[in-house]
């Protein structure tokens, strides 16, 4: 079957790639632009390893036929720090060793971003929840918790007021 | 003294952090490829047990984008990956053994092209007999490697004499690794008839050897390179092999770099898992609840080659014991044979399984005399000075089992919360908690004394930055950030300045699977040792150069001190370079006073044991079968920790990953046996909505009594064991249907199923 061509934005830049229908988002992004962060963990919808943000909101990229993601924007752990400045979630992660073998860490921050964008004081059922979708088969999440709780602070400050302090 | 043992501070990052959270950190699969790369997709058996009467492959060989297919024809020398007895084909040639064994491998322009072609092959089969249990493999006598037999005293003649007797049996599932990066290799020819292989591999010394084994050519053309895995857990010591020998057979046959990367479901069929055991027990007690001898009889399911099977169960049998003494013993382990996945390591290695077995029959003494199953663990426990020795022969000389149960009793606030639970058990009928707290020892070091070495390298530049290579590989236990501090702390600098680099089977040769725990034990050691000629070098440098007096020199905080003066780090170097100091060292270590005779099954194995333990508290909803963990308490002992925060991460991590085990995660197999629970959709691993919202870990106060790395203690194993609270405790929710005086029969993993079955059973004998 003939290629299609796409155009999408990704990390703020616009991209046009041409991918055999079948192929999903997650290699899209991983053979075709070389962003390798969001990873391959069961291409399935189960684990959370691919998770990346698809206009706002956190998607399994495994998931998603890159034809799909025509004209959206798209965000992936390559796109969260800004220059050489770490976002806050980027930070607390580092900060509080939530991940030890590293692997869950790009679909982990993206599911805890998008949580953040819409939620910016979430409980910590609310983190839970956020969460629920990303396997992380080494640290048992308590780190992982943690460290969204210190960033969901820590951008509350930044945005100078919050919901309730 | 231990001021100076202790590790330089808390606050040091992971050596990959910035990496990690910039999605930058490179696994296997994230490595830039070469041009002309190969995908490869793997046939498997789709019987038990069968000969192959033909293999049609050319409607695969002629699907668009195929290049080359193997069969195990095409492999150039031995076609075997195992890494002890010589039983594990890397493709099947004549025989298939399991449902899912590589049978050829075909590689193409991309992956989809490999997989739709390998759909095409025509193979016909003959059946043969399968066994697909443990009980029937038993029975036939279907072993991989001979029973293994342990006797202390007359077992026998002491259960005759003993007040009362626990019988029964028990049984415990496997547990699928699944590690989140899944099992990949990359080949690449190089010049001369040599390979480099990039794996995501614990162990690549032996991925070397049986890629060169396989190809027919030198060790020294076969160089394997490993930075890190997304997780290993045992399922990449021995296991990444098979796909390691593949890759290079296609690579040297095509002549062209070579990808092999697992689906997750191909990666579950194929790949061996943690062995699920059967015991059948007989333990003889007094009226307090003291044992005083257990025969025991346990068989695991090996699948159907040996691989690591021996090692597995002897650790087994060395941890039925766990923290107790048992006075008389006989033990009977049996690897059983059966046509399914060749079962390997995952995380503690027979050890749990070995020692959840006594836990269980120390839970059946204490209902059935009426008592808190933790009064008759603590009576158990191992002795100071009397009732110390192992049934193996081993002197237990470093017990702190004691004060750690009773500082964790009572920081966890056992005892009221004990009766909290039975005064909850007695206002409600359906949901009914559960409570227990479980205790730990293990053994630390291998089963076998001569994979006890390690070696390093250590390169101090002309600026001050430092490099160090060793023998271990990185899979998410913070290795190599240990090792850095090791090393920083050596020459009294910065942990910043210290790189540690990917292992490389071209610059420390030989070396052990990271394995058993011991990773930051023995390279640890040897990084120490190299770092340490080095700063004896510059020692002796300062001495001649600005006449200091030797003991008075001090490496710390960037600068190397000396009564009269002082110098930075990095200006030192020069200076010691410019008067041709060897700047460089290798290092090496082995572990003193380890020995073992594996016929009598006696000696002393371990360099120490570790010690923990855990109270978890549960509700069980006694008509679904549904139950949550409320909140887990943790004190374990990591001897005086390199890094904190790294040894409660492996401890939380271990704990999750071990409550899994004994409750969500179930493996089965259909009557022909193919693994059902091949993918993430049927096989449940916990995610943060099993984890407690009350999760206290704490580290234990101590230090190695040996003389281990800073007086650390391996942390990777062993709190495997302290989930073995939330079955125990599972089963004490349940037991309260009956006023705590029945046994419920409950098997591992505890599924709502068989949490089902449990209270089922309980009720029968009840009425
Ligand atoms: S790879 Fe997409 S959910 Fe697992
Ligand atoms: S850190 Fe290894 S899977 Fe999460």
């Amino acid at each position: 079957m003939a290629n299609i061509e796409i155009e999408l934005e990704v990390n703020g830049r616009q991209e046009q790639v041409s991918v055999e229908p079948g192929k999903t988002l997650l290699h899209l992004l991983r053979e075709n632009l070389g962003l390798t962060g969001a990873k391959d963990g069961c291409r399935s919808g189960d684990c959370g390893a691919c998770v990346v943000i698809v206009d706002g909101r956190s998607v399994n990229s495994c998931m998603v036929l890159a034809p799909q993601a025509e004209g959206s924007s798209v965000m992936t752990v390559e796109g969260l720090a800004q220059g050489d400045e770490l976002h806050p979630l980027q930070r607390a992660f580092a900060e509080n060793w939530a991940f030890q073998c590293g692997f869950c860490t790009p679909g982990m921050l993206a599911s805890c971003y998008a949580l953040l964008e819409f939620n910016d004081n979430p409980t910590r059922d609310e983190i839970r929840a956020a969460i629920a979708g990303n396997f992380c088969r080494c640290t048992g999440y308590q780190a992982v918790v943690k460290a969204v709780e210190q960033a969901a602070t820590e951008l509350r400050v930044l945005k100078g007021g919050s919901r309730n302090a | 003294m231990r001021a100076k043992e202790t590790a330089p501070g808390r606050a040091i990052p992971h050596e990959s952090a910035s990496l990690h959270v910039a999605g930058e950190a490179t696994y296997v699969d994230d490595i830039p490829e070469l041009a002309g790369t190969l995908y490869v997709a793997l046939g498997l058996s789709s019987e038990a047990h069968a000969r192959i009467r033909s293999i049609d492959l050319e409607a695969v060989q002629n699907a668009p984008g195929v290049v080359g297919v193997i069969t195990a024809a095409d492999i150039p020398g031995v076609n075997d990956c195992g890494p002890i007895i010589h039983d594990d084909p890397i493709l099947a040639d004549s025989e298939v053994q399991f449902v899912g064994q590589p049978i050829f491998a075909v590689a193409a322009n991309s992956y989809t092209a490999a997989r739709k072609a390998v759909r095409l092959a025509e193979i016909d089969y003959e059946s043969l007999p399968a066994v697909l249990d443990v009980a029937t493999g038993r029975q036939q006598q279907s072993f991989v490697i001979p029973p293994m037999h342990l006797r202390r005293g007359d077992a026998e003649q002491a259960l005759q004499s003993s007040p009362s007797r626990s019988q029964g049996a028990f049984s415990i599932g496997g547990q699928e690794q699944f590690y989140l990066e899944g099992q990949i290799s990359y080949v690449a020819p190089k010049e001369d008839g040599c390979f480099h292989l990039w794996c995501s591999t614990q162990h690549p010394t032996e991925m070397q050897q049986v890629v060169a084994h396989a190809l027919g050519i030198d060790f020294n053309q076969v160089v394997v390179e490993m930075r890190r895995m997304g997780g290993g857990f045992g399922g990449k010591e021995s296991q990444s092999a098979i796909f390691a020998c593949i890759a290079a057979v296609v690579a040297s046959k095509l002549g062209r770099p070579v990808k092999l990367r697992l689906d997750r479901d191909d990666d579950m069929t194929i790949t061996g898992k943690r062995h699920g055991f059967e015991f059948a027990y007989d333990v003889g007690y007094d009226d307090d609840g003291q044992i005083h001898a257990a025969r025991v009889d346990m068989a695991a399911q090996a699948g159907f080659s040996a691989d690591l099977s021996g090692p597995v169960v002897t650790r087994a049998v060395c941890h039925f014991d766990n923290a107790y003494y048992l006075g008389d013993v006989a033990i009977d382990a049996y690897s059983v044979r059966t046509n399914t996945q060749s079962n390997t390591a995952f995380r503690g290695f027979g050890g749990p399984q070995g020692a959840i077995a006594i836990e269980y029959i120390i839970d059946n003494i204490a209902r059935q005399l009426g008592k808190d199953p933790l009064q008759v663990r603590k009576l158990n426990f191992y002795g100071r000075d009397e009732r110390n020795v192992t049934p193996y022969g081993q002197t237990v000389s470093d017990n702190v089992i004691h004060e750690l149960v009773d500082e964790l009793e009572s920081s966890s606030d056992y005892s009221a919360r004990r009766k909290a639970v039975a005064a909850f058990n007695r206002d409600n009928e359906v949901l009914r908690k559960g409570l227990a707290l479980t205790p730990l020892k293990f053994g630390i070091s291998f089963n076998v004394v001569h994979f006890n070495q390690a070696g390093a390298l250590v390169h101090v530049y002309t600026d001050g930055s430092v490099l160090v290579n060793h023998g271990g590989t990185e899979m998410g236990q913070g290795l190599h950030t240990k090792v850095s501090q090791v090393v920083a702390l050596e020459l009294g600098i910065d942990v910043r300045r210290v790189r540690a680099t990917a292992n490389d089977t071209s610059k420390v040769a030989n070396t052990s699977a990271t394995a058993a725990s011991t990773g930051s034990d023995l390279n640890g050691k040897a990084a120490q040792d190299a770092a340490r000629q080095i700063r004896n070098r510059l020692i002796r440098f300062i001495a001649e150069e600005h006449g200091a007096n030797l003991a008075d020199i001090e490496f710390a905080g960037d600068r190397v001190s000396w009564g009269s003066g002082e110098i930075a780090f990095d200006e030192l170097v020069v200076q010691a370079y410019q008067n041709r100091v060897q700047l460089w060292s290798d290092g090496f270590y082995k572990t003193p006073g380890l020995s073992w005779d594996r016929e009598a099954m006696q000696g002393s194995p371990f360099y120490y044991f570790s010690y923990g333990a855990a109270v978890s508290e549960v509700v069980v909803d006694t008509l679904t079968g549904e139950w949550k963990l409320l909140r887990a308490d943790i004190l374990h002992d990591a001897g005086n920790s390199i890094n904190p925060v790294i040894d409660i991460g492996q401890i939380e991590g271990a704990f999750i990953q071990g409550m899994g085990w004994l409750t969500s995660e179930e493996l089965r197999w259909n009557e022909a046996g193919r693994l059902i629970t091949h993918a993430p959709s049927t096989y449940k691993i916990p995610t943060i909505t099993d984890c407690p919202q009350k999760f206290n870990t704490r580290l234990y106060q101590n230090h190695n009594v040996e003389d281990t790395i800073l007086r650390s203690k391996a942390v990777g194993e062993p709190p495997l064991l302290l989930p073995f609270s939330v079955f125990f405790a599972i089963r004490d929710a349940i037991a309260s249907l009956a006023d705590n005086r029945i046994n419920p029969p409950l098997r591992a993993p505890a599924t709502p199923e068989a949490i089902l079955d449990a209270i089922d059973a309980l009720r029968g004998e009840h009425q």
